[in-house]
């Protein structure tokens, strides 16, 4: 086991530090790379948080459309050579809310001040 | 030294020069540079941008798309010519000045920076202008006198489809939303287009310089090729160039109304159904695009930081193409 604390305590904490202390010492083009360094921190924060949970759901729905099981990343290749043949398409019940909560879970952790992630958000 | 190499080069075609000054770069990778500095003269100082390669390089990056600097020279000089908002060209570089291969033209002031164009006051009386303006610019451009064009690449949509399934599938990452995107081109690829013109190729907020009196360049031409003129309707309104102001379809600046309005008052015919196809092929495109970052991200030796992030801009595409395709209530 390994000892506290945690990776995201500890990416937090740097982040934070980079954040607070360093970026208004910085000017340039160097302070725009900082910017998508910590952004990039925090995009790890938020997939070690959500990863797990949206991956096992992801997983649990392929498995319903696809009517078999294995690796995550199988079942996409799966189903996008089913997709791909227009073995399914829009028409397959469970497709299209399969596709959407599946990219509405990679924005979470990838962009979620992207403004269509957050339309789509509110109309939910 | 580029001052002394520039200095030399426009002393030979900019009548009374007396040496360059304050050239910085502004842009550029390995193979391509964009510098800024001011011809010294007497009567006054001249704005201006040396666009190249530097020796040791080609002149164009990605030989099986890029349209090279020598066309892009040209082009830019016919646009200005038939009044569009484009710099001057003043001079094509020769092997012998030792600056690579490219052109020097006239500095155009102004933003190209889009999120500034979108929300900076200094903006605000050309924002609601601008869809219509270009338009009109749009019309322009594939109105340019075709004997008088370089010689460029000719794309088809359903070559196009070609190239990015490809593209994706090199890639060998799967992505269901990529692939419905994939068969939803197929199933409405509108075959050939019954206008073949020139086309920008890249004619997108980010790729213009806007003053508060609207738009005063159309650059980067890289992309320049033969094909549909709706691709680049298209083109400026995929949602990722709206930069946030999604509800402003042409280039986050206004409705499509008025962009096809202002095309149409300059001439230009369109044909909205072509227009949203190649709409929908502009965003797989740029996702696309996106997921090649990750790999040059991972093969250079320096694994560049910016490259990766891009990387994960991918799903942004994703997003907007089932906002598309498969949009929900």
């Amino acid at each position: 086991m390994q000892d506290e604390p945690t990776p995201t305590e500890l990416i937090k904490a740097v982040a934070d530090f980079l954040r607070n202390e360093i970026v208004p010492q910085i000017k340039g083009h160097n302070a725009f790379k900082l910017r998508v360094g910590i952004n990039a921190l925090d995009l790890v924060t938020r997939q070690l948080a959500l990863e797990q949970g949206s991956d096992a759901a992801e997983a649990e729905r392929l498995k319903q459309l696809l009517g078999m099981d294995g690796a995550l990343i199988d079942l996409n290749r799966a189903l996008s050579e089913k997709i791909a043949k227009g073995e399914v398409d829009l028409a397959t019940p469970g497709l299209a809310e399969h596709l959407w909560q599946t990219t509405m879970d990679k924005l979470a952790v990838d962009q979620p001040n992207y403004a269509s992630y957050k339309r789509e958000l509110g109309n939910k | 030294m580029i001052e002394d190499q520039l200095g030399r080069c426009v002393a030979s075609w900019y009548k009374g020069a007396t040496g360059v000054t304050g050239a910085a770069k502004l842009s550029g990778g390995a193979s391509q540079e964009t510098w800024t500095f001011d011809i010294v003269h007497p009567g006054g100082n001249f704005g201006a941008i040396l666009r190249r390669a530097p020796p040791g390089y080609g002149a164009s990056p990605s030989p099986s798309r890029a349209a090279g600097l020598d066309a892009e020279a040209v082009l830019m000089q016919l646009a200005y010519d038939a009044g569009l908002p484009s710099p001057r060209v003043m001079h094509v570089l020769t092997p012998e000045e030792r600056l690579g291969r490219g052109f020097i033209m006239a500095r155009v002031e102004g933003e190209t920076l889009a999120r500034k164009i979108l929300r900076d006051e200094e903006f605000a009386q050309a924002r609601p202008l601008l869809a219509r303006q270009l338009g009109r610019i749009a019309a322009g451009i594939h109105s340019l006198p075709r004997a008088r064009l370089p010689n460029l690449r000719s794309m088809t949509a359903t070559r196009e489809i070609a190239d990015l399934d490809r593209e994706y599938r090199g890639a060998d990452w799967p992505r269901p939303v990529f692939e419905l995107a994939l068969r939803w081109l197929a199933d409405h690829d509108p075959g050939p287009s019954r206008q073949v013109t020139l086309v920008h190729g890249d004619f997108r907020n980010g790729n213009l310089i806007i003053g508060p009196d609207g738009v005063r360049a159309v650059l980067d031409w890289e992309l320049a090729h033969f094909g549909d003129p709706m691709e680049d309707l298209g083109w400026i309104c995929v949602n990722s160039w709206r930069f946030g102001e999604i509800d402003k379809p042409a280039g986050g600046f206004g409705s499509r109304e008025d962009l096809f309005a202002g095309y149409e008052e300059a001439g230009g015919k369109v044909d909205a159904d072509r227009v949203m196809f190649w709409e929908v092929m502009g965003t797989l495109r740029w996702g696309i695009m996106c997921g090649r970052m990750m790999q040059r991200f991972r093969n250079a030796p320096d694994h560049p930081m910016e490259q990766a992030v891009i990387g994960r801009r991918t799903s942004e595409t994703e997003i907007d193409l089932l906002r598309l395709l498969a949009p929900r209530g």
